[in-house]
């Protein structure tokens, strides 16, 4: 015999909530509490690029310059992060020194994103095209991207510019495969044949319907390929197949102090803890985004 | 004898969008050798009470309230590791995609040997003449040549016969099915019904059937608990159900189901009758009877007081302020 | 000058695709979907094309579409042969027909305002221009199909099942089509979203003379829309009849079990069931002479042999079997 408690019949009333209601959050705190990855990471990346903008307004010194008279100061408050062997004032480099991590690790992701997004498509579209691409990019990934970036600046001038050029060279392969596997699994949504059986021409399914679509797994590569460009270009100034020695960047900064670093190890681990914070919010960021934007944690309970 | 008592059962999950009341307050029982069917559309909450019987809810998401005893012992208060020794053992569930349900890495054997040795304490050689028991029992030729097969080189149907015979391979007491042969062609469906049919009657399992095919209800199913909205709306055998439906909804579903040679009867093609409207919106707390919006007969107090569950005939309940107890489809 | 009465004809269409590609690509083997199929649809009918899955109905779907290209035979839209028109010259044409699938969630993009998915088709045929033809466009299908008129503005992930393929057909109509090939529109819906949708089509067809091909794997509900009924398996029509000659009686042994497979909601009615036994064949390697015949409980030794063909058994009603002659 079936029982049916009568408990919450009385009165007609819905039995009671079983979550607390939650108190009433204005919508950014609500959104920081239900994205924290995106609130911390793209916070902290967001001080780091107005670290680097507001650069004169926070140090005074010149980070060329050079005073050979208080080379090799420990910290004080003079100068917050001491000097390096040469006398120049490390809190300066480092400060400096995030423009160039940030600027190339923008650069390369925009760069390597677009051309990435261009051959994913070619070869997503074209069978003809799809095969002659994948097997270049096949050759490129062989390579491990270091290697490959250190072979393109050798062959050039050292500059900062051509630095983002090698890195984004090593990098396009990965966003291309990407790109190339979304617009493959898009072209079978309904959808798309849809548009296709309504007479929409290619370039407008491209534009309208598969790109808008990708944009998500685009975005959380980008920050990942922003973040693995911010530490091949601190490898490639490290070994000094990078940015020119004059201009101050991370990986400059740690391979100058590399030979003093057990006299002064702070000339080793700032610009580390530097380069590491930017590259932890980077990809919290990435994290953050690919959670967010990820159509299976959107899908209803 | 009560086998399954479920009281007062409620199941909320909090998501970014708001708080999901899916189940809420939801009271039935299954006695030994019984099958029951739950029965409803898409979002009633048939499916998340199948799944917290087995406390197969993530609770970071979800809370469970209410009792269920499964021979008195409350499995909501159970700690896990009681939990686990049920799971496969006294409690079994097949689901909705038998493709997809079985492990496409292991071997069919393996994956019924995993169950027994893991509850039965068998050791190598008696796991697998029971699993060959077993698959001979749910219908699958050839048996020892499958034992050694995956799941790929399975059809639909011989993947829900697997499952099956997975499940019951510990003898359970329960076995909840979860929509087992909506993925499964017509034909094959008829089979996997049959076969579970015959199952029941040899081994004695108390079914728990959960579906929205009043068709597969009526050919399988002894009581029929029909659910709207979080809420058991009607129940009653499934003769008495088919015969005299009470609630609005009810009649509604059972008008809507396209039968078989109604059309016969005219020249011209039939319409199907229609229940207006949609589902209401689980985020939103329900005032009154949550089918009001869409029932004919609703009025003031219909949409300011929800109705109770009695007994309007012997067997058959009915939660709607309105019935009328002698209309028939 | 009237339009034509026949909108669609296919004869002996064949879908075939290469698999199990050896080292060098070349496929040792074909996965025979259709494998020679053929029939007409008039203006104002409704044909349903049912089978179970792994018969080839969403093949012929994609294949009368041009979404893919046949393999082999002919299909004439409204008397132009459009089997083997490359995709330019295939596009004028297209305005005449339009598709609703099976997925409300996977068919509207979700980056595109329901306006601007339900205006696509009549912007590419330059049925609306300009912004407030479109509007307008829109408004008349927003009403046609039931849904509230300030639509337009929201996205899909706003709206549920059933109003999703609401969408998707005044989709469909956007063009003014003469057929609209619904692919299982109504499998994936709760059977209350299904009724007001099947009704749906069936006024929306008397309304506006259009012919529909319902490809389905639901007999009941296709009992209630159609005109005329082809049941497929394996690639192939067994069966082709009227909606009354096929329900009251069907003659081939396949359509009589899946006719008996179907649950009736009735526990007092208890059919006797034609069993099938075994599992359907592969189509990368049908059976000889008739494809059934290994399920079939009535099969003898010229089964094997030789293929049935469609033949008349009575007015308005084909069978391909032995067993009616």
């Amino acid at each position: 015999m079936n029982a049916c408690t009568t408990e919450f019949q009385t009165g007609g009333q819905m039995p009671p909530d079983l979550f607390e209601a939650e108190r009433p959050r204005g919508p950014i705190a609500l959104w920081v509490r239900h994205h924290p990855a995106i609130a911390w990471g793209g916070g902290l990346l967001v001080l780091m690029a107005c670290i680097a903008l507001l650069a004169p307004l926070i140090t005074s010194y010149d980070p060329a310059n050079m005073t050979p008279m208080l080379r090799g100061k420990k910290p004080s408050w003079a100068h917050l992060f001491g000097t390096d062997m040469l006398g120049r004032d490390v809190f300066a480099r480092v400060i400096y020194g995030a423009r160039i991590s940030l600027m190339v690790g923008f650069a390369v992701a925009v760069i390597a994103t677009v051309m990435g997004v261009a051959v994913g498509i070619v070869s997503g579209f074209f069978r003809f095209a799809d095969t002659i691409i994948m097997r270049i990019t096949d050759g490129l990934m062989s390579i491990p991207p270091i290697l490959l970036a250190i072979a393109l600046t050798a062959i050039s001038r050292p500059s900062v510019t051509n630095v983002i050029i090698a890195i984004s060279i090593a990098e396009m392969p990965r966003m291309g495969r990407l790109v190339r596997g979304v617009v493959l699994s898009l072209r079978e949504r309904p959808y798309v044949m849809a548009a296709q059986a309504a007479g929409t021409r290619l370039p407008k399914i491209i534009l309208r319907h598969i790109l808008p679509n990708t944009l998500a797994p685009i975005m959380v590569q980008a920050t990942y390929i922003c973040a693995a460009a911010m530490i091949t270009e601190a490898i490639l100034s490290f070994i000094g197949a990078g940015a020119p020695t004059n201009i101050p960047s991370w990986g400059n900064i740690i391979s100058e102090g590399r030979a003093v670093w057990q006299l002064r190890p702070y000339l080793v681990f700032i610009p580390a803890v530097f380069l590491s914070i930017t590259v932890l919010a980077v990809n919290l960021l990435g994290d953050g985004l690919r959670d967010a934007l990820d159509p299976r944690m959107a899908k209803r309970v | 004898m009560t086998l399954l008592q479920v009281e007062d059962l409620q199941v909320h999950f909090r998501t970014p969008t708001g708080v999901v009341r899916s189940v809420n307050g939801l009271s039935f029982a299954v006695d030994r050798g019984e099958t029951v069917a739950i029965v409803g559309e898409s979002g009633c909450g048939k499916s998340v009470t199948s799944m917290s019987v087995l406390r197969l809810i993530p609770t970071p998401p979800g809370r469970m309230a209410g009792k269920i005893l499964f021979e008195g012992r409350n499995l909501l208060a159970l700690p896990e590791d009681d939990m686990k020794a049920i799971r496969g053992n006294e409690i079994s569930m097949i689901f909705q995609e038998p493709m997809t349900s079985l492990n496409p890495v292991l071997t069919v054997g393996q994956q019924i040997c995993e169950t027994l040795r893991l509850h039965q304490g068998m050791d190598a050689n008696q796991a697998n003449a029971r699993a060959l028991v077993m698959l001979q029992l749910v219908g699958i030729t050839a048996p020892e040549r499958r034992l050694q097969s995956y799941p790929h080189q399975l059809s639909g149907g011989m993947c829900q016969r697997v499952m099956i015979a997975i499940a019951l391979a510990c003898d359970p007491k329960l076995l909840i099915a979860d929509e087992p042969t909506t993925a499964l062609d017509v034909t094959v469906q008829a089979q996997i019904l049959d076969l579970m049919r015959d199952l029941q009657k040899r081994l004695g399992t108390a079914i728990v059937l959960v579906t929205h095919d009043l068709g597969v209800v009526a050919q399988t199913a002894q009581r029929v608990i029909v659910m709207y909205a979080g809420r058991k709306v009607e129940e009653a055998s499934v003769d008495a159900l088919f015969a005299h439906p009470m609630h609005p909804y009810t009649q509604g579903l059972m008008d809507a189901i396209p039968k078989l040679g109604s059309s016969l009867g005219s020249e011209s093609r039939t319409q199907l009758a229609e229940i207006d409207g949609a589902v209401p919106d689980l985020r939103k707390p329900l005032v009154g009877c949550a089918f009001a919006s869409r029932c004919s007969r609703s009025t003031v107090l219909c949409t300011q007081t929800m109705p109770m569950t009695q007994e309007k005939a012997s067997g058959h309940w009915v939660a709607c302020h309105h019935v009328e107890s002698e209309k028939t489809p | 000058m009237n339009a034509p009465a026949t909108v669609l004809a296919v004869e002996g269409l064949k879908k075939h695709y290469p698999v199990d590609p050896n080292v060098f690509g070349r496929p040792r083997a074909h996965l025979r979907a259709v494998d020679g199929i053929s029939f007409a649809v008039a203006r104002g009918e409704t044909l349903s094309i049912v089978g179970e899955s792994g018969c080839g109905k969403s093949s012929v779907g994609k294949s009368i579409l041009r979404l893919d290209k046949p393999t082999a035979g002919t299909i004439r839209l409204g008397g132009t042969a459009i089997e083997s028109l490359t995709e330019s010259a295939m596009r004028p044409l297209r305005q005449k027909m339009q598709v609703i699938f099976q997925d409300p969630f996977g068919s509207l993009n979700p980056r595109m305002k329901i306006r601007d998915i339900i205006a696509e088709p009549a912007v590419n045929f330059g049925i609306a221009t300009n912004r407030d033809a479109i509007d307008a466009h829109v408004q008349k299908l927003l009403q046609l199909v039931r849904l509230p008129a300030d639509a337009g503005t929201r996205y899909p992930h706003e709206f549920s099942g059933g109003q999703r393929q609401r969408i998707c057909i005044a989709r469909a109509l956007s063009c003014n089509p003469e057929l609209i090939v619904c692919d299982e529109a109504v499998s994936a819906l709760d059977v209350s979203m299904k009724a007001q949708i099947v009704n749906l089509l069936a006024r929306l067809q008397d309304e506006l003379g259009l012919a529909l091909i319902f490809i389905s794997h639901d007999v009941a509900v296709v009992e209630h829309l159609t005109h005329r009924v082809a049941v497929m398996y394996l690639g192939k029509i067994v069966e082709i009849a009227t909606r009354r000659a096929f329900f009251s009686g069907p003659k081939h042994p396949y359509s009589q079990a899946l006719l008996s497979a179907v649950p009736r909601p009735d526990p007092r009615q208890v059919l006797a069931r034609v069993v099938l036994s075994g599992d359907v064949p592969s189509p990368i390697n049908p059976p000889s002479g008739c494809r059934f015949r290994t399920r079939c409980p009535h099969a003898f030794a010229r089964c094997e042999t030789e293929e049935p063909v469609l033949r008349n058994a009575a007015t308005g009603h084909q069978v391909a079997c032995h067993l009616d002659q």
